[in-house]
């Protein structure tokens, strides 16, 4: 199975994957769900300075469960991506090149991952027990006051995903 | 009469709490091993694996089987005998929260729908049903919201058919997709009112899974009869999709449909369907 070691996620590694193909990758990723890409969408529209760069970089849908004593997080698989389609074109144009979920994303988004070179993978849905057991270290960066819905900065290791759109706009559905 | 306090509800509510989210119902576990050796293609048997395992994880390090743990519901049976002492609503939600912080569980509530402030654990959905008798029977069901979000409920006419619910349930399976994590528990409601349908679609899901085969056995109970015909059919038309489990094709769609009917007006018909993820999760215990 092809390795890939973040970031960031350079062209050509994008231009290497397609649609159906398992991969798995190590490095750093960022969370961010519904609320988070409220925000960082606001701020892009605002003309401001985002708390992370996006450039080259991976963002995760998830929400994780608080990590136990002694160990690096909870429960962390993915979430519906279909509710952040709204908000990832201005994303994918900032330069955001990742992106992992689950399900469908909306045209839109298929056309700006294509646009913008970048990739959509899907991770195991309901796995969040079996994927937490990937994660090396876990750091919140920004919006503590979402809870959850904060930005996490992930290191990942061997992280399993399938590509769900590639950035020649074909899709896995 | 019987007193039960407030404070055995609370300590209850919280076991069942961390016993939901971390060990996975023995018939939903059953039904995911039977799809996974009944599953064929490379894809969604390797993917039904990766449940299995994850379930295991789950249960051995007492860490959540997912991490969207819910909006908490909790059904009570509640015999009319028995007498709280304290106060019974506080007691649940005050349990919830208990058992939501010890087993790491996440805070996934907002207090206001609109405006979105910080989540929290409680307060959970509580239904209650009086029963005969001095026992007090508590559920604890957390439903995630990836699923919730692909709830439908429609108002048919009366003179509706069967073909046309059957439809209205595929439809709403083909909505979900691959979007809710399948393979889905399919729970229906038939009859009653718009909400009481919705709450019967809820409650189907908390029955066991069974094999649909085993069901279908004394006809002259027409109307149930009918209902586990529909159920046995409707299966086999959801696992014909081939939407499968992360929605990359396989047979195994859904674990199970659940249907519940009561009866309706002369001048309606609502149906409900309550999807579930594969991580049907849920725990009871009677006082």
């Amino acid at each position: 199975m092809k390795k890939i070691e973040l970031p960031p996620l350079t062209d050509k590694i994008i231009k290497s994957l397609r649609a159906g193909q398992q991969v798995l990758i190590s490095g750093i990723i960022y969370t961010a769900r519904d609320q988070a890409h409220k925000r960082l969408a606001s701020l892009l529209k605002k003309g401001k300075k985002l708390p992370f760069d996006l450039k080259g970089q991976i963002v995760y849908y998830c929400g994780p469960t608080p990590a136990k004593k002694g160990e690096v997080i909870g429960s962390c698989g993915p979430t519906t991506s279909s509710r952040m389609d709204e908000f990832t074109p201005l994303l994918l144009k900032a330069g955001l090149k990742g992106m992992i979920g689950k399900g469908r994303r909306s045209q839109a988004v298929r056309e700006a991952i294509k646009k913008y070179r970048a990739v959509y993978f899907l991770t195991y849905a309901g796995c969040g027990a079996l994927l937490s057991t990937f994660v090396k270290r876990c750091e919140p960066i920004a919006y503590p006051d979402l809870g959850t819905e904060a930005i996490y900065k992930l290191e990942v290791e061997n992280f399993p995903l399938i590509v769900g759109i590639d950035a020649y706009g074909k899709d896995i559905y | 009469m019987r007193i039960i306090d407030a404070k055995l509800i609370k300590h209850t509510v919280r076991d069942l709490s961390v016993k939901a989210n971390t060990i996975l119902r023995k018939d939903v576990l059953a039904a995911l091993k039977k799809a996974y050796l009944s599953e064929a293609k490379k894809r969604p048997k390797e993917l039904l694996k990766e449940l299995l395992k994850n379930a295991k994880i789950a249960n051995e390090r007492q860490l959540a089987i997912c991490q969207d743990t819910g909006m908490p519901i909790v059904f009570v049976e509640l015999g009319q005998d028995v007498y709280i002492k304290g106060d019974f609503n506080r007691a649940v939600n005050k349990g919830i929260v208990l058992g939501y912080k010890k087993g790491y569980l996440r805070a996934s509530i907002v207090s206001d729908p609109v405006n979105r402030d910080k989540p929290g654990y409680s307060p959970a959905v509580i239904h209650v049903d009086i029963v005969k008798g001095g026992r007090l029977k508590i559920t604890v069901f957390p439903k995630g919201f990836g699923c919730e979000n692909k709830s439908q409920v429609k108002m048919f006419k009366p003179t509706a058919g069967i073909r046309d619910i059957k439809n209205f349930i595929l439809e709403t399976v083909k909505s979900a997709g691959p979007d809710a994590c399948p393979p889905y528990v399919v729970g229906v409601g038939i009859g009653g009112t718009a909400d009481y349908a919705c709450l019967l679609a809820k409650k189907a899901l908390l029955r066991k899974i069974r094999n649909p085969k085993s069901e279908i056995r004394n006809k002259s109970q027409i109307p149930k009869f009918q209902i586990r015909k529909l159920e046995k059919d409707i299966l086999t038309e959801i696992n014909n999709l081939n939407i499968g489990p992360m929605g990359l094709g396989g047979k195994s769609t859904a674990l199970a449909v659940n249907a519940q009917i009561y009866p309706t007006h002369i001048a309606g018909l609502p149906v409900c369907v309550n999807i579930s993820c594969h991580a049907l999760r849920s725990a009871t215990k009677t006082l």
